[in-house]
């Protein structure tokens, strides 16, 4: 097939890409794409997850998801929406590990329960009985995947399955994420965000398909997405800029003072937006709930949630402070 | 005879892990173990937290109905602070909620179910002149060419193939299934423009964000009422002349699923509050048991835990919950609690939904569903089945999207949410219907920190086990007489399953892992 540097911009997702890529770069994946004599196999698990990464992908425009299935991957298994059920579903990653298949990239949403694999399972093991736990299949999968790509938050840091029951400390299911499953692997990337945007799911895929692993933060996430804070991309830095703030959720200004977590977040939704340009976490008036960093939920004791009202003095301060810390915000600054 | 263990593991094209374990004897399930193979602890990990993060937080108990998660919660947190949302609220809340009600109902028949009926690999033969169709054919035959006997070849045309494979498993005529096909990917684009009108008021779909206690954060601006109102009537076209007609196509090719997969008890918390007091809704709140209405009281519903592995007390009230994981408890198969209402298993989602309202009295459902059964020559009765949940998500399809612009229109200049405070010590209930059905949340708070969080989802009512007393749970029970035509391929059990339209990830179920790859139970 062929892909003109607009295609391409328009796979990897727009504006930001464009920021990102320099056109040499672009050259080259056009040259890839036409020399594929088929698309690259991924191979999609499910750990312990809400499938919302999922439902995100099918969300996927300029190209559709249609699109990205037929021409540019070859979506070997995805439950959810693949037409194998029971054993049908599972042969194919039965026989991917049987035959030792090294020509697919092993994308996992969802983290990994490591108090036993009793608490995710997929498939049965005919000699015992017993269900396969996710945490093998990862593994075996693993070995010998191009690359290994965390969707979502669960499987990039663990997320809310990781969090921390907050009277007893407990963590039910020692849920971990991926990267620490692989731990010293350099080909394991991460794409969080609960849940990610679809472009940064299929933008990145090509990336690595394509071009090999894309530049990557200290995070682990590919710069071109979460370069910039979303304070810094925000529809709001108007009214940061002239220090008009919001007292209630949904007011006109700054969502800061009540709490938003856009200073300390790195992602480009405002400028982005979801769901074909609809809307953005900060436009809506609730302000950014910090969803693509690694601390979410817990964000140290702090919460998702700090403040309820605006309080005018405390939020004085805290912007003195994040300003001090050029715009590093409370979490990462 | 004996009976043969057939396994379904996992049951894929539904959210979460979920798997389906049948005793079939002469053809025939006889019994059936439903069992959730996932397990996160979202009960836990609440604890000790700010009451309000809550909401967010449960909302990634699914992707798929996150917004009826968000409306459970944040109803719980407005009982608990002892708050009502302002007219806007309720009415921005009804939107983005009906907006998801499209969404999850197009995609569960298109996307998840119609695989089981529709045969995919028709579209070889489409001799048409469309774009989109001639792509997707020219796409399969070169993945059936390319990947021909490479390392990779079971995988051609994935994620659609493999499959079940069986004579008579799906449609035969030709144009229907091309039809079908088409619908299933217009149907993705569909469905992507409905998650456009949750996010025109939600921030953003899945997993909306503006949804609090007291209403929602988002402004009704004219631009989004705008965007929202030019999606839905393009998804409303689509549910009227589309999604109808397919799901008509497919009840016409597998009649007997009218008689398969039936069931004869229904709850509904009731959908789509008509005042902020909560009292009157858009489907009736109510219970249909053996064909007489019952009004709904929740001080009635337990859950228990005999066969589910916990080793908290069973029985108990969700105010009084407990969720302590056993994962070794003998006799127990699953970790999907089993909740009773006054001892009864009950099943929720659609169908729970259209008999309740229809029982008390609701004319636009009798006109819609009596139009829908026409097309077939049945009675209600009939509804009660495998075939009468799908028909039921259209007509609740039909019937939203029309009220839809209803709710648009009463959208005024007044405030989006009334605020509030956290209260040192309370205690909240907060119900409301996901897509799949009856979803409760309740909360305990204590030093204005969650001390209980309890959560009992629609898939945890009908992929219930037996309970205490060794009842089966709904689609255990409806399973009973589903015929098996090749214990390999169960397709059947699949449909009958899928129909309740599952949602396995707050669902749980516990085995041991095993550290030997590559052989696995294929029956």
């Amino acid at each position: 097939m062929s892909l003109n540097r607009r295609d391409f911009l328009k796979i990897m997702g727009g504006t930001s890409a464009a920021l990102a890529f320099p056109g040499v770069m672009i050259q080259g994946c056009k040259k890839a794409l036409e020399n594929a004599s088929a698309r690259t196999n991924v191979i999609w698990l499910e750990g312990l997850s809400c499938s919302g990464c999922s439902v995100s992908l099918l969300n996927k425009l300029n190209p559709d998801i249609v699109s990205v299935i037929t021409e540019h991957i070859s979506l070997n298994y995805q439950g959810v929406i693949m037409g194998g059920t029971g054993n049908a579903a599972t042969q194919v990653l039965e026989e991917a590990v049987k035959k030792q298949r090294k020509d697919f990239v092993l994308l996992v949403e969802g983290a990994i329960p490591t108090k036993g694999d009793i608490f995710c399972t997929i498939g049965e093991n005919e000699k015992t009985g017993k269900g396969v736990g996710v945490r093998e299949w990862v593994e075996e999968l693993g070995k010998n995947a191009v690359a290994i790509v965390s969707v979502g938050t669960c499987s990039s840091y663990g997320g809310i399955p990781a969090a921390k029951n907050r009277i007893n400390g407990e963590n039910q299911t020692g849920a971990i994420s991926v990267q620490e499953l692989f731990k010293g692997r350099k080909n394991v990337l991460n794409i969080p965000g609960c849940p990610p945007h679809p472009d940064w799911m299929v933008g990145t895929l090509l990336h690595v398909l394509l071009k090999g692993m894309p530049k990557l933060d200290e995070y682990n996430r590919p710069v071109m997405y979460y370069g910039k804070t979303v304070h810094e991309n925000c529809e709001r830095l108007y009214y940061y800029k002239r220090g008009i703030f919001a007292k209630e959720w949904g007011e006109k200004g700054c969502l800061y003072e009540l709490g938003c977590l856009g200073m300390d977040t790195g992602c480009d939704i405002p400028v982005r937006k979801w769901n074909n340009g609809a809307n953005s976490c900060t436009d809506c008036g609730s302000g950014c709930i910090g969803c693509t960093e690694s601390v979410f939920p817990e964000f140290g004791k702090r919460g998702i949630y700090e403040r309820l009202h605006a309080d005018n003095k405390k939020a004085g301060n805290l912007v003195r402070v994040a300003a001090k810390k050029g715009l590093g915000g409370v979490i990462n600054g | 005879m004996a009976s043969q263990k057939v396994l379904i593991d996992p049951l894929t094209r539904i959210e979460g892990h979920l798997s389906i374990e049948m005793d079939v004897q002469d053809g025939k399930v006889v019994d059936a173990r439903c069992r959730g193979d996932m397990y996160r602890g979202y009960e836990s990990i609440l604890q000790g937290r700010n009451p309000v993060d809550a909401q967010q937080i449960v909302m990634r108990i699914c992707g798929v109905c996150p917004v009826s998660h968000g409306q459970a919660s944040s109803r719980c947190l407005d009982d608990a602070f002892k708050i009502k949302p302002t007219k806007n609220g309720r009415l921005l809340r009804n939107l983005i909620l009906g907006a998801n009600f499209l969404q999850s109902h197009i995609l569960h028949f298109y996307h998840l179910a119609a695989l089981d009926y529709v045969d995919i690999t028709a579209i070889l033969q489409y001799k048409g002149s469309d774009a989109g169709m001639v792509r997707i054919r020219d796409w399969v035959n070169n993945e059936l060419k390319v990947k021909k006997g490479r390392v990779d070849e079971l995988t051609a045309a994935g994620p659609f193939l493999p499959r079940y494979e069986g004579k008579d498993f799906y449609i035969k005529n030709t144009d229907i299934n091309i039809d079908a096909i088409a619908g299933y990917v217009k149907a993705l684009d569909i469905r992507q423009k409905a998650h456009q009108m949750v996010a025109a008021f939600g921030g953003r779909a899945p997993h909306p964000i503006s949804m609090v206690p007291g209403g929602v954060t988002t402004e009704p601006t004219r631009e989004r009422i705008k965007n929202y109102k030019s999606n839905l009537k393009e998804v409303e076209e689509f549910v009227n002349e589309v999604y109808a007609g397919h799901v008509i196509a497919v009840a016409k090719a597998f009649p007997e699923y009218f008689k398969l997969g039936r069931y004869d008890s229904f709850m509904s918390y009731g959908l789509f509050d008509k005042d902020e007091d909560r009292k009157n809704f858009m489907f009736e709140q109510g219970l249909v048991s053996g064909g007489k209405l019952e009004k709904l009281d929740t001080s009635k519903i337990r859950e228990q835990v005999r066969y589910a592995r916990y080793r908290s007390g069973s029985n108990l009230h969700p105010l009084k919950g407990e969720t302590v994981g056993d994962p070794d408890k003998s006799g127990a198969y699953t970790w999907v609690k089993a909740p009773r209402y006054d001892d009864r298993p009950m099943e929720v989602g659609p169908l729970a939904r259209i008999v309740v309202a229809l029982n008390s009295g609701n004319k636009d459902v009798k006109r819609e569903l009596n139009a829908m059964l026409k097309n077939f020559n049945a009675e209600v009765p009939a509804a009660l089945s495998a075939l009468g949940r799908h028909a039921s998500r259209v007509i609740e399809c039909k019937l939203i999207a029309k009220q839809c612009y209803e709710w648009l229109d009463e959208l005024d200049s007044g405030k989006t949410r009334n605020s509030y405070d956290i209260p040192e010590e309370g205690e909240g209930e907060g119900l409301i219907e996901a897509p799949r059905g009856a979803l409760g949340h309740w909360i305990v708070i204590k030093n204005r920190q969650i001390a209980n969080y309890q959560a009992i989802v629609p898939t945890t009512w009908f992929c219930s086990p037996r309970d205490d007393k060794g009842g089966r749970g709904p689609v255990e029970q409806a399973l009973i007489g589903t015929p098996i035509s090749d214990p390999n391929n169960p397709i059947e059990g699949a449909r009958v399953v899928r129909s309740f339209d599952p949602c396995l990830a707050c669902a749980i179920h516990v085995v041991e892992g095993d550290r030997e790859i590559g052989k696995f139970r294929v029956c």
